[in-house]
């Protein structure tokens, strides 16, 4: 089977690439060194896996884990998580000395609290732990086919592959474990590897395995097959590895070109053989899985402040009380004898009352303890996985096409959502879909392909709506991006009518990647051209200058191509549309099949491939040297920009159209040719076989030295344009997060020129706006004086920049920064980062360009520290991780690019536009939700924890709390837990439709209007008033007197079970005063609450005597019938919230918050019933962007009116070019 | 759901199709965060009508509450400096710890307003603190109930047992402390009777305190505390005792100590014979003999009267005052933005 699947791969691509496969022929002289020593000691037992299954060679078998704990390290582990929080500390002290006689409370009302937030929060943990569980579960049960014996080959699970199993991976599978590669379908051992799991990088990667293994392609070759590995130990590094085989009696030396990685698949490839190294968490994915750094979010840093001030207040409290405990038992218990002081134990002795004083410390700590809400973080936690659970379950960010939801992959962030200041994305995959599209090309000098790009026609668009002069009428659901009107004969059109696009048919690609349309080449037509000559090496070189390999499309009988970039398809498919389909390779040959015209039969011509020196990021070019059948050479080659200026012919001509293609925001490349004689390729190509061959460190230099010795006088034949397509809804999205005050940063490996045309594109640049480029100067200087020049240069300029910014008075005018990954070096550094971030976010938009990962990461992590502000970074490669884990919260779009960034990232969506809904609607929701839950979570634990202490200065300080011990239980965890819960998780200020139509009432969150200390502090204030007007009110109703009609007076009871209904009606009004959203679900559990409160009241009546003790049948009995009771929950409730009640009224009549307003205009159907006001409303709600396509029209818009109201023209404004050449 | 990252990380060899189906979240009004809501907003005549309301509630509750409050007619006299003998602190507690002088001591109340029966007589103590955590807790409960525990007296300490190591039945510190001043009152050489039955929660004596539970080794130790008890009436007769063991809140309190069941004229003279036992005079501790009719609110405090007219005028006042405003100067619409 293996066999006949092999017929169509038999290709050695060793023979044809350059860099990648070269391998050194000559090895006889060197000998692989042995290896010995610490971090060598491996040895692999080749084919007998059995010699690993005991010691000294047992390694770990190929079961992962990535649990955190197992059944035994569950309870251990799980609880010490859990009481790594300082609160939970003190509540595991308070309850283990509430089994002392110090405590206030019984154990059980100290102990079952803490168990229940704790268990909680453990099963959630445990929950979690499941799934991953479940999830290892799946991986460990894979099943590949391993050698058994007697070269019989049988399925096994994953798990249970052992070092020194031979495997053999299928195409499309994953490989098991880190493999070595014995041989593959291919003969001479190649094979293709894509590492997407590994590093997210989608063009595949070759591998090869030695020549002395080659044999062993067969099942039956195993049978006797035994080779010893030494090689090091077990690490992290993905592109090291050190070794060598012993096979056959001959040491040859690995390297990592023969290690098939764990997690990696095996594609355009039959299978391969191969054996396992490093199984289970040895292998180099599972040694490099690191947890991301777990962040926090600004509010709950915050939090814990605050529950270190309710901490000091709490001791403070405390130690007030037992210094009056202390006095109290010196001075007067001696004269109350009723407590006979004369028996004191040291709890209460006069004569120690120092010590009994301390004693008394320590129950004041326990008794005070409601002041710190021992329910907040497991209620926070039960909050954020319900919001998780809303993001995750938005069907509005449901991308059909990939089938992915957005996810919140850590749900302790999302209230950070709502507080972002600057978002920093990525340019390739996350702004733009990486989907090449071939949609221009430029030929000896003349430009064809008539269609447009996005960029020129989201350019065309705008200009024509600019050109009326008024934004398009918005309602509900409009969109001005879809609205495809074309208003004629406005009276300003014809003042700024530039340009026209053809935007009236709107192209739907029929083939994917490829757009071109333009009769002049199409249906053969080309040969009538009059350089038809050129234009057929055109398509030849787009035809042959390639490492693709074709693959045969049952379907459509055609072909599908693998390739390395999605250019290279671009261009195949390409020139397979223009006739010159690319349909077979060989070892040595390329065929394709050429068609002059559509009515004749496609000629099969073969070309013999002699030399294949691939693109490299330095050389930025990449040729063929062929030789045709009848034994002429060409070198074809394409390549950057830089190549046409090597060229002569058509020079001029091809570099404007490289130009104009850029501004379009097209991906271009200039192609080239030439002819060699025979006689100068054999000399060219013996030096290079000799550089190929020679072995060192400086090899590659050598080949590269001579490749591009071959690359020079090129004759260019014309340039490619393709399309990088926008990404759905792109420039919609910065435009409504521009609107919401958002400011955003491109950070792209891209060349700048690509970059400032995707910042058109997407509305970040506008015409008018002042761009500052920071460029550094190239000499070839000694590089010490040549950094120092440049930095002292840069410097200059950046100071310059600044005054500029400075002194610009026009509060409407914008500026964009365009810096390259060259001068980001310098500017990045210690002594100049903090003039370059002050002139930054001075600038409404920012690009950086041609940036490596790393300085994503830093540029990240310099706006984060150096702003101070929530910064939000979204991209979706591996070059992003680093960017995604420094920022405040990482966004990783799943996409196509691979996992690594979603990995690493906390939110997960599969489109760029859906962060706007992501931020604006569930990030502003989850902000103040979260934030407005803490605030009131601290207002009740105050309000209730403050009753106690003034109870304890009537009982002179001796630790006795008024209320029942079950009241204290149930309050945390029953009675005001599910309300604040319900208000964490449903509330909504506005509706999601209404957050996307006012963007900018997204800025409350930036703002930290809600949890600033003003608030918090107001929200203390109020729970102390209410404190002081429950307790003494309280008391001066039930005073000595009887309190009801049959005489009989309050007892502690009584009065603790009054007070304790006020409370609980007090709070509860307050959350259902705080709410602004009531569903059934808010009304059930606030009134819910409430009569929770009486059943248990009731029930807790009539149960036994011995557990309720004064408590019993209290309700039905004592409190119940007397209207006294009622009366003073009515006052309490109503006098506590009035205060809360005139805040709000006088806020919301005198100084609106703008979701009041917007509330309001909803309440009364304004929004409905006039229309011209909701729309002025909503304009400005968008008055202060800069960047983004409303502030463009906005922009335009003033010019307009500055020029008919002045009748004077005003020259356009000036591009800044701070270029020092 | 929530595993769609790994599952699509992971799971290579699945058909696309069904997953991404299944892959798609369920819509439903309540994930998607859209069920029906009320959105009640504090517009001006929502605030209006609230505190305008509060106050139309709270003054005639007010008034009411007042006026009960002014119908209850209350003798109140404090007898704990009258009957006692010695000028200082030390002489005081001297005398009322000598067991041998008489304590009788009689005093003569007016009755200020025609008193409807029933009449409740309260003894109120001052600076007593029964809330005090060591008396609070000094008390079995289980003791009191069932005779078979008559032994139990954990909690109890320091008055668990006699000094021989019987355990006392009531034991702690509350029964121990037992109040045992009386009261007998007269008009003229007519005994009023003073109805002792019925004062304490009928729930206590019925569940609480045990009918087959019998006093034992009370006030046997070197220390007599407050009032002996009669051991041959069960726990749930006693009922002084039951109203004693509800620790009050406050240290100023009144405990009901029976009801004269006959209405009381105006201008008439009671004569009270007090049996001065308790001793308060260590802690200066004041005695006042309290007798008062009850109105459906319980007995004389204008403190709740007051506060409901307060916070009922304050929200007219509030009322009145947002109206005012917003008829002067109603807000319009206005984003801050």
């Amino acid at each position: 089977m293996a066999r006949q699947g092999r017929r169509r791969d038999r290709l050695q691509w060793s023979k044809l690439y350059s860099f990648a496969c070269v391998r050194p022929t000559v090895l006889d002289d060197e000998q692989p060194s042995s290896f010995v020593g610490p971090g060598y000691s491996r040895i692999v037992h080749c084919n007998q896996p059995q010699l690993h299954r005991k010691k000294p060679l047992k390694y770990t078998s190929n079961y992962i884990t990535t649990t955190k704990y197992n059944i035994i390290t569950f309870l251990p582990k799980a609880l010490f998580e859990q009481f790594r929080r300082v609160a939970n500390v003190y509540f595991l002290l308070a309850a283990v000395l509430s089994l002392t006689p110090v405590s206030p409370f019984t154990p059980v009302s100290m102990i079952a609290p803490l168990a229940f937030v704790v268990g909680l929060s453990m099963a959630k943990e445990a929950l979690e732990d499941w799934r991953r569980f479940m999830q290892d579960l799946k991986v460990n049960s894979r099943e590949v086919s391993v050698h058994r014996a007697e070269g019989q080959f049988s399925y096994k699970q994953w798990q249970n592959i052992r070092v020194g199993d031979v495997v053999k991976v299928e195409k499309d599978q994953f490989f098991p474990a880190d493999l070595l590669l014995l041989s593959s379908s291919y003969e001479d051992g190649i094979c293709y590897v894509e590492t997407m799991n590994l590093d997210g990088e989608t063009n595949l990667k070759v591998k090869r395995s030695l020549e002395v293994t080659l044999a062993l392609d067969d099942d039956q070759t195993f049978r006797d097959f035994t080779a010893i590995i030494r090689c090091e130990d077990p690490n992290p590094s993905l592109y090291t590895f050190v070794g060598n085989i012993d096979f056959e009696q001959q040491l040859h030396s690995l390297e990592p070109n023969q290690i098939l990685l764990r997690d990696s698949k095996l594609r355009n490839t039959t299978y391969v053989y191969g054996v396992a190294i490093f199984t289970g968490h040895d292998s180099k994915v599972m040694q490099n899985a690191t947890k991301s750094p777990s962040k926090r979010s600004r509010i709950e840093k915050k939090m814990d402040q605050i529950i270190y001030f309710l901490f000091t207040v709490l001791v403070l409290i405390s130690v007030i009380s037992s210094i009056g405990f202390a006095v109290i038992t010196k001075y007067k218990m001696p004269d109350w004898w009723y407590l006979r002081p004369d028996k004191g134990t040291s709890l209460y002795d006069p004569k120690r009352a120092a010590l009994s004083g301390l004693f008394h410390l320590i129950t004041a700590l326990i008794l005070y303890g409601y002041l710190i809400p021992i329910s907040l973080y497991v209620s926070i936690e039960v909050v954020k996985v319900l919001q998780a659970t809303f993001i995750n379950g938005d069907v509005l960010m449901y991308d059909e096409d990939t089938g992915n939801h957005a996810q919140a992959r850590t749900s302790n962030l999302n209230e950070e959502l709502g507080q972002v200041d600057t978002v920093l994305s990525d340019k390739t995959g996350t702004l733009t879909c990486n989907q090449m599209n071939f949609l221009k090309c430029s030929i000896a000098g003349v430009s064809y392909g008539v269609l447009s790009s996005e960029v020129e026609i989201a350019a065309a668009k705008q200009m024509e709506s600019e050109a009326t002069g008024t934004p398009r009428p918005q309602s509900g659901t409009h969109d001005i991006w879809r609205d495809d009107a074309y208003i004629h004969g406005s009276p300003a059109t014809d003042l700024i009518h530039e340009k026209k696009f053809t935007i009236d048919n709107p192209r739907k690609p029929p083939i994917k990647g490829f757009s071109f349309e333009d009769e002049r080449l199409m249906h053969g037509n080309w040969a009538k051209e009059p350089t038809a000559d050129t234009i057929l090496l055109f398509f030849r070189i787009l035809a042959l200058c390639h490492t693709a390999i074709p693959e045969p499309n049952e379907e459509t009988d055609g072909f599908t191509y693998e390739a390395e970039s999605p250019d290279e398809v671009a261009f195949l498919v390409a020139a397979r549309e223009f006739g010159f389909e690319f349909c077979k390779r060989t070892q040595s040959s390329v065929f394709i099949r050429e068609k002059y015209s559509p009515s004749e039969d496609s000629i099969e011509r073969e070309l013999k491939i002699l030399n294949l020196l691939e693109f490299n990021s330095k050389r930025k070019r990449m040729s063929v040297i062929v030789r045709d059948e009848i034994g002429k050479i060409f070198l074809f080659c394409k390549g950057a920009d830089r190549l046409a200026k090597n060229g002569r012919l058509y020079e001029s001509e091809t570099s404007k159209h490289l130009t104009e293609y850029g501004e379009a925001g097209l991906r271009t490349l200039a192609l080239a040719y030439k002819v060699l004689d025979q006689s100068e390729y054999s000399a060219w190509n013996a030096e290079f076989l000799k550089a190929k061959t020679t072995i060192g460190s400086d090899r590659e230099a050598l080949v590269e030295r001579i490749s591009d010795l071959m690359e020079r006088d090129l004759i260019l034949v014309g340039a490619t344009a393709v399309e990088d397509k926008l990404q759905k809804g792109v420039p919609q999205c910065i435009d409504k997060l521009a609107q919401a005050g958002i400011k955003i940063w491109v950070l792209t490996g891209d060349k700048i020129e690509t970059a400032v045309n995707i910042g058109f594109a997407c509305s970040l640049l506008r015409q008018g706006m002042k761009q500052i480029y920071l460029s550094t100067v190239n000499n070839d200087m000694l590089v010490q004086d040549a950094n120092k020049a440049a930095k002292e240069n840069l410097s200059m300029q950046i100071a310059n920049a600044s005054r500029m910014v400075m002194l610009e008075k026009d509060p409407y005018e914008a500026f964009a920064l365009i810096i390259d990954g060259k001068t980001l070096t310098y500017a990045l550094e210690d002594d100049m980062k903090n003039n370059f971030l002050n002139l930054a976010v001075n600038c409404a938009s920012v690009l950086c360009c041609r940036v490596s990962p790393r300085q994503k990461a830093l540029v990240t992590r310099l706006v984060k520290e150096g702003t101070g502000k929530v910064t939000l970074a979204i991209g979706d490669g591996a070059n992003d991780v680093g960017m995604i884990q420094e920022a405040d919260i990482g966004v990783g779009i799943s996409g196509v690019e691979g996992m690594q960034a979603v990995m690493a990232s906390d939110f997960s969506i599969s489109q760029f536009r859906f962060l706007e809904r992501l931020l604006v609607v569930h990030g502003h929701w989850c902000y103040k939700r979260i934030a407005l839950m803490i605030c009131y979570f601290f207002y009740k634990n105050i309000a209730f924890g403050l009753t106690i202490f003034y109870f304890e200065a009537y009982t002179g300080f001796s630790g006795q709390s008024v209320y029942d011990n079950w009241y204290m239980l149930l309050f945390n965890v029953v009675l005001t837990s599910l309300p604040v819960i319900t208000l964490g998780a449903f509330e909504q200020d506005v509706s999601s439709d209404v957050c996307l139509q006012f963007p900018a009432l997204y800025q409350q969150g930036p703002k930290n209007l809600f949890f600033d200390w003003y608030r918090i502090i107001g929200w203390m204030f109020n729970g102390l008033y209410t404190s002081i007007a429950i307790y003494f009110l309280n008391i001066g109703m039930l005073y000595h007197q009887a309190f009801r009609a049959g005489g009989q007076t309050a007892d502690m009871a009584v009065v603790g079970t009054t007070m304790f209904t006020c409370i609980i009606w007090v709070v509860n009004v307050q959350i259902a005063l705080i709410m602004s959203h009531f569903t059934w679900i808010q009304h059930l559990f606030v009134w819910g609450s409430v009569a929770t409160w009486y059943l248990f009241l009731v029930a807790y009546g009539a149960s036994s005597q011995t557990i309720s003790e004064n408590s019993y049948q209290i309700l039905s009995e004592a409190i119940g019938p007397a209207p006294m009771f009622w009366i003073a929950t009515v006052i309490v409730t109503c006098a506590c919230n009035i205060p809360y009640l005139v805040h709000i009224s006088f806020q919301r009549m005198f100084n609106p918050l703008d979701h009041h307003v917007i509330q309001e205009i909803k309440y009364y159907k304004k929004d409905v019933e006039d229309q011209r006001m909701w729309k002025r409303e909503k304009n400005k709600a968008r008055q202060k962007t800069k960047i983004g396509f409303t502030a463009r029209v906005d922009a335009k818009i003033r010019h307009l009116r500055g020029r008919l109201n002045k009748r004077v023209l005003s020259t356009s404004p000036k591009t800044v070019q701070e270029q020092i050449i | 759901m929530n595993n769609s990252a790994a599952s699509t990380s992971s799971g290579s060899g699945d058909v696309p199709a069904p997953r991404r189906n299944s892959n798609r979240p369920k819509y439903s009004r309540f994930t998607q965060q859209e069920l029906p809501a009320c959105k009640p907003i504090l517009t001006p005549r929502w605030v209006i009508t609230v505190f305008t309301l509060i106050g139309v509630i709270f003054v005639p509750i007010g008034v009411a509450a007042l006026m009960a409050s002014n119908k209850v007619v209350e003798i109140v006299y404090r007898y704990d400096a009258v009957c006692i003998h010695g000028n200082t602190k030390d002489e005081k507690v001297a005398y009322i710890q000598n067991a041998n002088t008489s304590k009788t001591c009689i005093i003569t109340l007016t009755v200020p307003k025609d008193m409807d029966q029933p009449i409740y007589v309260y003894y109120q103590l001052d600076n007593f603190y029964q809330n005090h955590r060591r008396y609070v807790k000094s008390r079995n409960d289980a003791q009191l109930k069932d005779s078979d525990k008559a032994n139990d007296t954990s909690g109890c300490d320091p008055e668990k047992t006699t000094p021989d190591g019987s355990p006392i039945l009531p034991c702690g510190l509350i029964a121990w402390s037992l109040f045992n001043d009386t009261y007998s009152f007269s008009i003229g050489n007519q005994n009023l009777t003073v109805n002792k039955v019925g004062i304490s929660w009928k729930s206590d004596r019925d569940h609480k305190f045990g009918d087959n539970v019998f006093p034992r080794n009370f006030q046997n130790g070197t220390l007599k505390g407050g009032a002996s008890l009669n051991e041959s009436i069960p726990l749930s007769q006693q009922e002084d005792l039951i109203v004693w063991m509800r620790t009050a809140a406050l240290p100023t309190f009144r405990k009901p100590y029976g009801k004269i069941e006959q209405n009381l004229r105006v201008n008439e003279t009671i004569t009270v014979i007090i049996q001065n036992y308790y001793n308060t005079y260590s802690f200066s501790g004041k005695k006042k003999l309290v007798l008062s009719t009850s109105s459906w609110l319980g007995g004389k405090n204008d403190f709740t009267g007051i506060a409901y007219l307060t916070i009922g005028g304050l929200c007219f006042f509030l009322a009145t005052a947002f109206a005012v405003v917003y008829l002067v100067k109603p807000r319009y619409v206005l984003l801050q933005i």
